[in-house]
């Protein structure tokens, strides 16, 4: 039975030094499914999605209130490692960013880390990643040539396959059809409905449309505040809050 | 309706920039135009030095009668005498020092009532006193036998010294430096062993049999000069007067203005090749330069296997641990700014530092039974680490700037992989930056090939025939000074006692050591390119 409150994000605040981008964030994001994040620029969507892997962490002078739990565990439980951490949630960027290797040192990139050499098993996950990812016909013949020499959009669904390589439990994605023209992001967005057999996801966009085509729940944020949550289908068909009626219609973006 | 039709401004006001565009441009050219005319000057001076001019023969007025002169010109100048009347004279380069002194002179261009240039003039190297310009005259044998000049079998004969000397003479070299040298250190290791523990039955024995295998030795090598004595090549000057020249001190002949294009050529590739692969004679004004080149190209590249680690770790540290603030900010000012504190202070602390303190402690951990310091003195080992430091800067600012070239991305995809910072910086963020630490390490390679002032302090000397890695064990010998193609350069100009006369090797030591550097460079940049391909990314 998959869980309803997956990642439990637990009136969550969320500071840049005295700035405060997220308040009082609190929403279950359910197992398997996919779930969107939409709302203007600057709304704190992308800060929630970065705090799901603690990648926030980086960046100086930054603190929260609230918590986040992953499958009932605590992110900010000051007894676990970050690295285990972001083992279980992989993620995909706005821009995609294949590492300066192979295609197939790109994929088993995440258990090369973990120390996982075995040849065998990397010829296996580099398969079933890249499949998963919609890439292994398109590749399979020159794994071992540098991965620039793909297309932009294969170049994403390579950072997709290697986000995916090491089986993490949840796959965030911050729009990662920004970058591409409008073939390869239905690629994505079909890959997207597939992957959510396996893995769930969250993921942040800027396009509407994305947001029905290929999510189940949508999340509207607005001023570090969550506005609405609930299935996609009812916050686009009939939403309760004015704001979030005024986005979706264009009035405001 | 009318309309006025668009009018754009046709010449003058809107092109107010133009003077600047001018300036700019007029900038670069005259740094182009500096930097080619440096070239030009290193490379034909020095390729002239290489190049066999045709000997020629004045008749020179000397108020008193006529006197004969041989040579070639070398250059000429205009000078205004005491009572301020201008001469034109023409330097000539006429060698026999023993008869003249000088090897060249002056004369007044009035002075010369004719020249010529005569088919049987030789230009013979010898291994002291320089070059003798001459006619032949005879061979005179051991054997009491002599080969006069006219003889048809003559230029056979000569041949034939020369080579017969040549091979003595590589005999006599093998015998003095390998043979006799082995056996003079270990005698010397025995005696010190002697000084240390008392002497024993065994070493004893051990030095009776080295001091047997010494007189043989010496027997052998007495043998091989006799047989290089004896034999003497008779010249004749053109002003009559006779030059004598023991076999042995024979190098080689060349007739000048009887070869052709084809042997004028080969003549100076034989030179280059002489000045390459030789070791330097008469106080480094003839033969080669060999070590020199040895000792540049080893310096340099123990000099970058010290620098690249040190630099990339420290910039690292630098650039992705260390917390940004005004302490880091100091820190990178510094690092700066001892890019531009003069070289000859990096050599006083590479002396105080390196040779006195850390050489001292070697050698009294290691060598405490020496007589003579090893380590406490200048060397290459010490002469690297010095330029390793005068040229880090160099490679922690390019690094640094590699590693901030990096994108955010790249590194946060690493980390959300499950990388530690660690492992994201040496699996991903550095290989994207190689292409970018290599041209740190070029920089560093071209800055530290061409330095001489701190050198001098650690360990470059004027001659040393023992290079630092040899046939003999232990092959490296890290504590050895060596010689290095920009002291060179100096000593020639201007130690040498007929800085005349090393001129032309000044600039042809100049030439090479340019190439040398090119050459490294190049060889960096091609790595650099490899990777680059490797690795293509959009930065850099």
């Amino acid at each position: 039975m998959p869980r309803e409150d997956f990642i439990a994000v637990d009136h969550f605040s969320f500071f840049y030094g005295a700035k405060q981008a997220l308040f009082d964030i609190h929403m279950d994001i359910p197992e398997r499914q996919v779930t969107a994040l939409i709302g203007p620029s600057g709304c704190g969507k992308s800060t929630l999605l970065r705090n799901m892997n603690r990648m926030n962490d980086l960046i100086d002078g930054v603190r929260h209130a609230g918590d986040i739990r992953l499958n009932g565990s605590s992110l900010y439980d000051p007894k676990i490692e970050v690295i285990s951490l972001r083992k279980r949630v992989g993620m995909v960027f706005q821009k995609y960013n294949p590492f300066a290797k192979t295609i197939y040192e790109n994929v088993v990139f995440s258990l090369r880390v973990a120390g996982r050499n075995g040849r065998r098993e990397l010829d296996e996950v580099v398969e079933r990643s890249l499949r998963s990812a919609a890439l292994w016909e398109e590749v399979k013949d020159r794994l071992h040539e540098s991965a620039f020499g793909l297309s932009g959009g294969q170049q994403q669904r390579l950072c997709i396959a290697r986000a995916i390589a090491n089986q993490p439990e949840i796959l965030l994605m911050d729009e990662p059809c920004a970058a591409l023209d409008p073939t390869a992001t239905l690629k994505i967005e079909s890959l997207i409905r597939d992957l959510k057999e396996q893995f769930t996801i969250v993921i942040v966009t800027h396009n509407m449309e994305q947001a029905t085509r290929c999510s189940d729940r949508t999340a509207f944020l607005y001023m570090g505040r969550l506005i609405e949550y609930g299935s996609t289908r009812q916050i686009f068909e009939t939403p309760r809050q004015e704001e979030t009626e005024a986005y979706i219609s264009g009035r405001f973006s | 309706m009318d309309s006025k039709p668009t009018s754009f401004a046709t010449t003058g006001r809107s092109r107010k920039g133009e003077p600047f565009v001018w300036l700019t441009a007029a900038g670069l050219t005259m740094g182009v135009v500096l930097t080619l005319g440096l070239l030009g000057l290193v490379v034909t001076k020095g390729i002239q030095t290489f190049w066999p001019d045709r000997i020629q023969v004045f008749e020179i007025d000397t108020g008193a009668g006529t006197e004969k002169v041989a040579g070639y010109v070398v250059q000429e100048r205009e000078r205004r005498d005491p009572q301020g009347v201008d001469h034109e004279e023409i330097q000539i380069f006429r060698g026999n020092r023993e008869l003249f002194g000088e090897k060249f002179a002056f004369f007044d261009r009035a002075s010369i009532r004719s020249q010529e240039i005569p088919e049987d003039i030789l230009l013979v190297e010898r291994m002291e006193g320089g070059h003798v310009i001459a006619r032949a005259g005879k061979i005179l044998r051991a054997d009491g036998t002599e080969v006069p000049a006219n003889d048809p079998g003559f230029a056979t004969s000569l041949d034939e010294l020369i080579e017969k000397t040549d091979t003595k003479r590589e005999e006599l070299r093998r015998i003095e430096k390998i043979e006799i040298g082995r056996n003079a250190r270990e005698v010397k290791e025995l005696r010190s062993l002697e000084r240390f523990e008392g002497s024993t039955p065994e070493t004893q024995a051990r030095l009776a049999t080295l001091n047997e295998e010494f007189l043989k030795l010496d027997a052998e090598r007495n043998l091989v000069r006799q047989a290089l004595a004896g034999d003497v090549l008779l010249l004749d000057a053109v002003d009559g007067r006779e030059i004598r020249i023991e076999a042995g001190e024979l190098l080689h002949i060349f007739r000048p203005n009887q070869a052709g294009v084809i042997g004028r050529t080969g003549e100076m590739l034989r030179r280059v090749w002489h000045f390459l692969a030789s070791d330097p004679r008469e106080a480094n004004t003839e033969g080669g330069v060999y070590p020199a080149i040895f000792g540049t190209v080893v310096m340099t590249l123990v000099m970058s296997l010290f620098v690249t680690p040190f630099g990339v770790v420290a910039a690292i540290y630098l650039r992705e641990y260390a917390k940004q603030g005004p302490l880091v900010r100091a820190v990178r000012i510094s690092v700066n700014n001892l890019a531009g504190v003069p070289s000859i202070v990096f050599g006083v602390f590479g002396l105080a530092f390196f040779i006195y303190f850390l050489g001292g402690v070697v050698d009294s951990w290691f060598f405490p039974r020496s007589e003579e310091p090893v380590f406490k003195s200048g060397g290459v080992l010490w002469a690297s680490l010095t330029l390793a430091l005068l040229t880090v800067p160099v490679v922690i600012v390019a690094t640094e700037e590699a590693l901030a070239a990096v994108p955010r991305g790249v590194r946060e995809a690493a980390l959300a992989c499950g990388a530690s910072k660690w492992q994201a910086i040496q699996r991903v963020v550095l290989p994207a930056s190689l292409p970018g630490i290599l041209t740190g390490v070029i920089l560093a390679m071209a800055r530290g090939a061409g330095e001489v002032a701190p050198l001098m302090l650690v360990g470059v000397v004027k001659s040393a025939p023992d290079l630092p890695i040899d046939g003999e064990a232990p092959f490296i010998h890290a504590e050895r000074q060596f010689m290095h193609l920009g002291f060179h350069i100096y000593d020639l100009g201007f130690q040498s006692p007929d800085s005349e006369a090393a001129k032309p090797m000044v600039f042809a030591t100049t030439l090479l050591l340019i190439t040398i550097v090119v050459v490294m460079n190049l060889a960096a940049i091609i790595i650099r390119n490899r990777l680059r391909k490797k690795y293509a990314t959009s930065s850099f």
